[in-house]
């Protein structure tokens, strides 16, 4: 899970990393409160989660309150790049002296977690990485032994931070870890991490990614998802515990099993389609699962035709068949639906199915009959 | 011959009770023939569920029955300390199809074994296990879809790929030697390169089919080792062509980063090592029985 700027920066201040003084807002009135409290002038910041906010006109500086109930009249419903602004970030404005980058994230090659640490901020790392990489100081941390503000020190110094920023850097970094690994963090990145004219170091933006395996651990994460609802169909999906993702498309997937669910995409695609979504509804899917996939599918006005890709493993073929059948008695299916039943149980599960077949019922051999016959009721390819 | 299990795997699965997940896949596994010689849990030390001798720890299971290989399909905040505890009690082959557990904590367990335990080979987590046809089931793969006698290894990341290679495989004809789900995770125990290794060294291993996803760099630093260590004929699919970027497809590590992970890429790395890629599972299986073909 992705986390917006103010969410971040409240993670970030759990762990004691410092940030500016702010608060968030929805309305104009609020923002006002807000930027008495912070102090002026304040930064008024929309919470989108993409980037290119600033350049959006999504970030303005507000010396007076009337500057922040222009600004903030301005942002809100804000569209930028498909997002629209729903809620403001008010903070103190800090003078800047310099810019930096920090982070913390997994690397999977090496299995051992990698910070990476410039004194060239406040552009995009993968810029610099290109551009300049040699001004990324990389430090590979073993799980097993953390990282000490020893290691802190030298990666610090590696890095070639100004030297008033180093010890407070240091440290900062060594709370960034904890964050990022007692938070749970798939992501823990500062961008920019800055130096103020005073000497003091801290997080300008906050991007944060959680893992959301470990949301179990983290009661505190409730608070972050409520926030955060982009596509309307994936909120569906997710109230009903489906792994779902929205695509553009119009041909409706299910399928057991991520690879499989991916793979059906892809062949959808070959045959000159386009999914509308990727839904895996894993093993030993039931009644009750088919019936909740094949509503929150049937809600998506996009969708012409729907391809049901199951491979039976662990998973048994004639549930999934019942399930199918309880499934279209609950819910009326406005799209056709092209079957391909294999694997544990699947000659049962056929025979179950096969007196209700129909040209709203179809059933094909193999994934590439089933893709071909799917593409072409959606009106694509035949 | 077959990589990491045979007929002689005697397994330990940890954490049965008369409701787990463990003991209905070991019962499986015993169905198709597997030596499952023991179970653990530590509340029920001495009794024994279905035929299998419970224990408390996997120390004593290992001691008491010689146990070589583990199962653990235990929920996602148990599973880690559950790999520890096989590792520790010296069993050199440990299976985790848990999925679900935080990266942190896999991170740790995998540089803990590294370092504490290297005589361990850990499979998954997050994976479907591993069957050697007609000789060993550890997992949750459906038996009756591989075909024992070789000549072709399997290894893949995903779980339902998995069984759609076994069974394009088998309805050709085309046997397994092993067939390895190495698992969807961002920190699988068991790499790709490992199985080709093996699949390498093993003499009635005589073709690789591998199958790899969207995400990290796996499939490519396979491909390198393909170039310059494997000499068998490999065959692949790598999933997820038309996955959109920055999301997570169903597995913790099917996601493509910025411009890194993506199925093209990954293509392009395989081919470029000589490796025959298919653009799905169907034309990847037909592919290989013409590999097959020209072995003979």
């Amino acid at each position: 899970m992705d986390l917006f700027e103010y969410q971040g920066k409240q993670y970030f201040a759990r762990f004691g990393i410092p940030i500016s003084k702010g608060g968030v807002a929805d309305t104009v009135d609020e923002a006002v409160v807000q930027a008495e409290q912070a102090g002026y002038p304040v930064v008024v910041k929309a919470q989108v989660k993409v980037g290119g906010r600033g350049k959006a006109g999504g970030v303005k500086l507000a010396n007076d309150a009337d500057e922040v109930r222009t600004h903030a009249g301005n942002i809100l419903g804000l569209d930028i790049k498909g997002h629209v602004v729903k809620r403001l970030w008010i903070e103190h404005a800090s003078d800047i002296e310099r810019e930096y980058y920090a982070s913390f994230t997994l690397d999977r090659s090496a299995k051992k977690h990698l910070g990476m640490l410039s004194a060239e901020g406040g552009v995009e790392i993968e810029e610099v990485a290109v551009t300049n990489p040699d001004a990324i100081a990389l430090i590979h941390v073993d799980p097993v032994d953390g990282l000490s503000l020893e290691a802190a020190r030298e990666w610090v110094d590696r890095a070639n931070l100004d030297e008033p920023a180093r010890a407070q850097a240091a440290e900062l970094l060594v709370k960034l870890y904890t964050c990022y690994t007692e938070g749970d963090c798939d992501l823990a990145e500062i961008n920019p991490l800055i130096l103020t004219p005073e000497g003091k170091v801290h997080a300008l933006d906050a991007k944060v990614t959680l893992d959301d395996n470990a949301a179990y651990r983290h009661p505190e994460w409730e608070e972050f998802a409520g926030a955060d609802v982009q596509d309307e169909r994936e909120a569906r999906a997710k109230e009903r515990g489906l792994n779902y993702i929205g695509l553009d498309g119009s041909v409706g997937i299910i399928a057991n099993g991520a690879g499989l669910a991916m793979s059906t995409l892809d062949v959808v695609n070959q045959c000159g389609g386009s999914a509308a979504n990727f839904l895996d509804i894993g093993g030993g899917a039931n009644a009750d699962v088919m019936a909740a996939a094949l509503e929150v599918i049937n809600s998506d006005p996009a969708v012409r035709s729907i391809f049901v890709n199951i491979f039976g493993g662990i998973t048994l073929v004639d549930e999934v068949a019942k399930g199918i059948l309880e499934a279209l008695e609950r819910v009326e299916i406005h799209s056709p639906i092209v079957l391909r039943l294999d694997g544990t149980n699947a000659v049962a599960g056929r025979e179950i199915l096969a007196d209700h077949l129909s040209d709203r019922l179809v059933a094909e051999p193999t994934m590439l009959d089933a893709a071909r016959r799917v593409v072409a009721l959606a009106g694509g390819q035949s | 011959m077959s990589i990491f299990v045979d007929e002689n795997t005697k397994v330990v699965v940890q954490g049965i009770s008369p409701t787990s997940q463990g003991l209905y896949h070991g019962l499986r596994n015993r169905a198709y023939g597997t030596q499952v010689v023991a179970g653990t849990n530590p509340k029920r030390g001495g009794e024994v569920i279905e035929g299998i001798p419970i224990f408390a720890t996997v120390a004593e299971a290992v001691k008491a029955t010689g146990a070589n290989a583990s199962f653990i399909s235990v929920p996602p905040k148990f599973a880690a300390d559950a790999i520890i505890e096989a590792a520790a009690a010296g069993v050199p082959f440990v299976v985790c199809i848990t999925e679900g557990i935080p990266a942190i904590d896999e991170a740790l367990a995998y540089n803990r074994l590294i370092r504490d335990f290297p005589s361990t080979r850990l499979l998954g987590p997050n994976c479907p296990g591993i069957i050697s046809p007609g000789k060993c089931n550890i997992g949750i793969t459906s038996g009756d879809i591989a075909l024992a006698g070789g000549p072709v290894g399997i290894v893949s990341r995903s779980g339902t790929l998995t069984y759609q290679a076994l069974h394009e495989l088998s309805q050709h004809g085309v046997g397994q030697t092993s067939c390895v789900g190495i698992g969807g995770d961002p920190v699988p125990g068991t790499s790709f390169i490992d199985c080709l290794r093996a699949f390498e060294a093993d003499p009635d291993t005589r073709a690789i089919m591998m199958i790899g996803e969207i995400g990290g760099s796996a499939e490519e630093e396979a491909a390198e080792f393909i170039a310059s260590s494997v000499t068998k004929p490999v065959v692949s699919y790598v999933a997820g062509v038309t996955a959109p970027p920055g999301r997570k497809m169903g597995h913790a590590g099917a996601i493509i980063s910025g411009s890194k992970g993506t199925a093209q890429a990954k293509m392009d790395a395989l081919s470029a090592a000589g490796v025959t890629v298919a653009q799905n599972l169907s034309e990847a299986g037909e592919a290989m029985v013409d590999v097959v073909k020209e072995l003979a």
